[in-house]
């Protein structure tokens, strides 16, 4: 109650339109106020999550079969969302803000104590498992990493049974003529149908229904170090995806395919010419360095541009009051720093475009001339929070560098930003020009051994998500508290022999735990409670209206954590490490359901994934050498958990 | 297979000339020595399709069962193939002039060479050679032998090196330059190609000398990966150079040997100088084969007939134009 006391201002919940199964779009049904039943408070249209509990069940159940617009799904305030809890997950990131907090409260830190295994599910596949299940209507879905077989579950018969999967045809020869692995970020829900990426570029859609492949398109090259790896946004009939590759000299791109039929709406690249990226005259970023013509080849040496990287394998939030969408992009490449002189725009940047066009509106460069792999892929939590006084519209990044970015999401303005974890590589931002007051002797150059970097390429925080709990006004963070040397004197690339890597060696930093579990206030720019971690955090976070907060870790154990104080009150041990992104969901029989897939892997996790050598501490880019216990613990997995009270 | 017999052709009438001129004469390891080798261009590459299909060979044995054993003994998977007769090779299906499908590749021939002194028959993994390579193929348990890896590579156990090369420029016989050196003026305003690779600080050997010396305006990169789907991606740098995108390319001894011959245009080879850069920064590199860590006995075999067949080996090497500074004749033994 309390909480809501402390709200300035509350959005009005605008009205839900329900598009029913077979996609036939209804009208405007139930405001949002009407639906909850709950406690409004101050402003008239403030509803308050607490009384959102498994009690209106037949309501919800009968609501089941009803999906929601994704549109709608949009809480922006920080304690007073307005948005109905149908009890289904409809997208990775929970709803275009990017809270992956439900309001579903059945689970409760009083009661979390009790959570039971219900079922299990092996989709066969042992690669690292990054994605997140869905669930939509009754139906749990669940996207396997490649070659990213699609799979249906019936939730209303007896420990969810396959209703039908759907195997994508795909480049056998991926793998290997890709980098990075065979992880994929999870599908998408909109309007009747599946959306999803596979590794070999192709963007899929598939009848939610039936499995039924309602189209295919290709979009990218794997020939040439394409990849995708992310979750497409539906965003307004468009199916919002972006390419990875960075490390094979790929030009990033972003692009809009019309979710009716696959067509291309608009493409957008992240480097190169205006025109290229969609800059024109509705383009205005809040800081000068961020202006200019043709920014994005005039900051490179000339061409360099051409296979820059500032790829787009993270996150995609969408404001549909703004109607903007915000993306960061990932690490300039494949030069190392010294051979592209420059800020090397659009690189380590993130975008704010008009979905409708793909027409950029701002641009905020993170890491001018990106020396550290700091890409700034991480996903941009929409809220809009009382700070000085009045209630501003921000989006908070846990950024790769390791500071928490407050930034106005209207103009791109940099409210704060505050360092979360150990660094030595940056002293704040200057709010003035925007401009990151780096540590010059840190700074990696050719020729020179540089030690004591902190974070390491995996950042602060790597593209394992927050959550956000309007409730207790705390965004809940999976980092890393990892420093590295890298030996910048040895580049022994040698064509037609295998790649060998950089010479970068990984260790913990201070306090010798590799992750760290926090709460952070962002109100109050600061950490409200943490949990130390032997291993690197890779897992997603889930935060609940049951001031429980879900998150895994590599050494297999999946958390419940009191939201408010951080105390750990449930662990269960899967069968391999967890580096996916947990999610939670009302089922057909009206009770909370929490589900998670363990399958060790990703950057850290590849020591086991891909069986690297543990006496060598280079593996894998540094970031297998500072695993190299992880072995001990986890062996490969590819289960999905589902758990319950009893 | 036009493409490979068109390159056969070629192979040949390089062999007829390279062993009149008999132009590689091993080299000590010295700084600031420069070797110059003329080639004459002939020969040129028809566009093949190569399709790279399912990576993973089924064995008898099976890839989890196979790697299950890795894990206990490096050996129990190439004893077991040795058992069946067969030399498990793991290469690059598309990438001359080391290897390719059609067994045209210098270490091919290598590979037959061995599979015949061992009494065996070659079989192959292919797989692109990228990120990823050792641990799809030899760490996988797929196939046990890796053809040519750098000496100082952590992810295999390297064999005894049996050639030593080293980064060379390429340009235009009628350029009207000479380059020796990395401190050479005339690097400072000629278009410059070098092959890029990664993100992570580490790039090709020739990008960071650069780099030091501030040379970065007129450098153009070529990604080594290249386009996959054309034959031989890493070759596109020496196609840019004899289309006159570029005045120099500083590419791998290996490749230049093997495609500058096969350009349009007439093309020189010239050892890169120094061989060593300070503070570290090598520019020559021994290449040996390579086993899983603790595969002792077949990297014991592989050795010996490396060493027992040296003069052959050579040969391979001169026929495809290998420039080689090992320190001497046989790096092997």
């Amino acid at each position: 109650m309390n909480n809501g006391a402390e709200v300035r201002e509350c959005e009005s919940a605008g009205a839900t339109g329900r598009p029913r199964l077979g996609r036939v779009w209804r009208g405007r049904v139930l405001a949002a106020a009407t639906v909850l039943g709950s406690v409004a408070l101050g402003a008239g249209s403030c509803v308050e999550w607490g009384g959102m509990t498994g009690e209106r069940g037949a309501e919800q159940r009968s609501r089941t079969l009803e999906w929601p617009e994704v549109r709608t799904l949009m809480p922006v305030s920080p304690r007073n969302v307005t948005v109905p809890e149908d009890g289904q997950w409809i997208m990775p990131s929970r709803d275009y803000a990017s809270t992956r907090f439900s309001g579903l409260s059945q689970i409760t830190a009083a009661n979390v104590g009790s959570l039971q295994l219900a079922w299990t599910f092996s989709d066969d596949n042992e690669f690292g498992h990054e994605g997140a299940p869905l669930v939509v209507g009754t139906t749990l879905y669940v996207l396997s990493p490649f070659p990213n077989t699609l799979f249906a579950l019936d939730l209303t018969q007896p420990g969810a049974p396959v209703k039908w999967k759907y195997r994508p045809p795909v480049q056998r020869s991926a793998p290997g003529v890709s980098c990075c692995g065979h992880i994929n970020r999870g599908p998408a829900f909109a309007g009747g149908r599946i959306f999803f990426n596979t590794l070999d570029n192709q963007v899929i859609a598939v009848d939610a229904a039936t499995g039924a492949e309602a189209w295919r398109v290709r979009v990218g090259d794997i020939n040439r170090g394409e990849t995708m790896s992310m979750a497409p946004l539906v965003v307004k009939g468009k199916v919002i995806v972006g390419n990875s590759g960075g490390e094979f000299g790929v030009r990033g791109w972003i692009m809009a395919l019309d979710a009716a039929t696959g067509a291309t709406a608009w493409k957008a690249y992240n480097t190169g010419p205006d025109a290229d990226v969609l800059i024109g005259a509705g383009f205005k970023s809040f800081y000068s360095k961020d202006n200019g013509r043709d920014l994005g080849a005039t900051t490179w040496p000339p061409g360099a541009w051409q296979n820059g990287g500032a790829t787009v394998w993270g996150w995609i939030s969408y404001d549909p009051a703004l109607d903007l969408i915000y993306y960061g992009t990932g690490n300039a490449g494949p030069w190392n720093p010294d051979l592209r002189p420059g800020a090397n725009k659009w690189a380590a940047t993130l975008f704010a475009r008009d979905p409708d066009t793909g027409e950029a509106r701002w641009a905020y460069q993170f890491w001018p001339h990106d020396r550290q792999d700091y890409d700034a892929i991480n996903e941009s939590v929409l809220l809009d929070l009382p700070i000085g006084g009045v209630t501003r519209k921000v989006l908070v990044r846990a950024e790769r560098n390791g500071y928490m970015y407050v930034m106005d999401r209207r103009s791109g303005e940099v409210i704060s930003a505050d360092t979360f974890g150990y660094n030595t590589m940056m002293r704040g931002v200057d709010l003035r020009t925007g401009l990151p007051r780096e540590v010059p002797e840190m700074a990696v150059k050719t020729g020179v051994v540089t030690r004591g970097i902190c974070p390491t390429p995996g950042g602060g925080k790597d593209w394992q998500p927050t959550a956000w709990s309007p409730r207790t006004g705390l965004l809940y963070v999976p980092g890393q508290n990892l420093c590295m040397d890298i030996e910048g004197t040895e580049a022994n690339y040698i064509a037609g022999t295998p790649y060998t890597g950089v010479v970068a060696a990984w260790y913990p930093g201070p306090g010798g735990n590799r992750g760290e579990f926090f709460a952070w206030d962002p109100v109050r720019r600061r950490k409200a409670w943490s949990i130390k971690e032997r291993f690197t955090l890779w897992s997603g976070t889930l935060a609940t209206a049951g001031d429980v907060v879900f998150y895994g870790t590599m050494d297999r154990w999946f958390r419940a954590v009191d939201a408010r104080t951080g105390k750990i009150l449930w662990q269960f041990r899967t069968g391999s490490g967890i580096v996916s992104q947990p999610i939670t969901f009302r089922g057909p029989d009206g009770k909370q359901y929490v589900a998670v897939m363990d399958g060790v892997g990703g950057w850290t996790g590849a020591v086991v994934e891909n069986d690297l050598s543990t006496d060598d501490p280079t593996a894998s880019d540094g970031a297998g050498g500072v695993s190299q216990d992880l072995p001990a613990h986890t062996e490969k997995g590819g289960t999905l958990y589902v758990f319950a009270l009893p | 297979m036009t493409y490979g017999a068109k390159v056969r052709e070629c192979e040949s009438a390089q062999l007829r000339r390279r062993t009149r001129r008999r132009a590689l004469a091993p080299a000590t390891l010295v700084v600031g020595m420069a070797m110059t080798i003329v080639l004459g261009a002939s020969c040129e590459g028809a566009p093949g399709e190569v399709h790279t299909d399912a990576p993973r060979d089924p064995s008898a044995d099976g890839a989890t069962a196979a790697a299950a054993l890795v894990a206990r003994s490096p050996s129990a998977p190439s004893a077991a193939a040795a058992r069946r007769g067969e030399l498990r090779v793991c290469a690059d299906p598309n990438n001359l002039p080391f290897s390719n499908r059609a067994g045209e590749g210098f270490e091919n021939r290598i590979a037959e060479l061995l599979a015949r002194e061992m009494g065996r028959t070659v079989r192959y993994t292919w797989w692109a050679q990228r990120r990823g390579f050792i641990r799809s193929t030899l760490k996988a348990g797929e196939c046990d032998l890796v053809t040519g890896v750098p000496s100082s590579l952590e992810m295999v156990q390297a064999t005894r090196p049996y050639y030593r090369s080293t980064y060379v420029f390429v340009y235009r016989q009628d350029a009207g330059f000479e380059v020796r050196s990395f401190d050479d003026p005339v690097l400072r305003h000629k278009r410059i190609g070098v092959q890029l690779v990664g993100d992570d600080y580490a790039n090709t050997p020739p990008a960071h000398a650069l780099a030091t010396r501030g040379i970065v305006g007129n450098v153009k990169g070529y990604t080594l990966y290249g386009d996959y789907s054309e034959p031989n991606p890493p070759a596109r740098i020496l196609d840019a150079l004899a289309r006159d995108e570029i005045d120099v390319a500083i590419v791998w001894g290996p490749l230049a040997g093997y495609f500058a011959p096969r350009e349009h245009a007439r093309l020189k080879i010239v050892p890169v100088s120094p061989q060593v850069d300070v503070p570290f920064l090598p520019f020559v590199f021994d290449i040996g084969m390579g086993v899983r860590r603790g595969d002792l006995a077949l990297a014991a075999e592989v050795e010996r007939v490396l060493r027992d067949r040296r003069a052959a080996v050579d040969s391979i090497l001169a026929r495809y134009g290998v420039p080689r500074v090992d320190p001497r004749p046989t790096a092997a033994e």
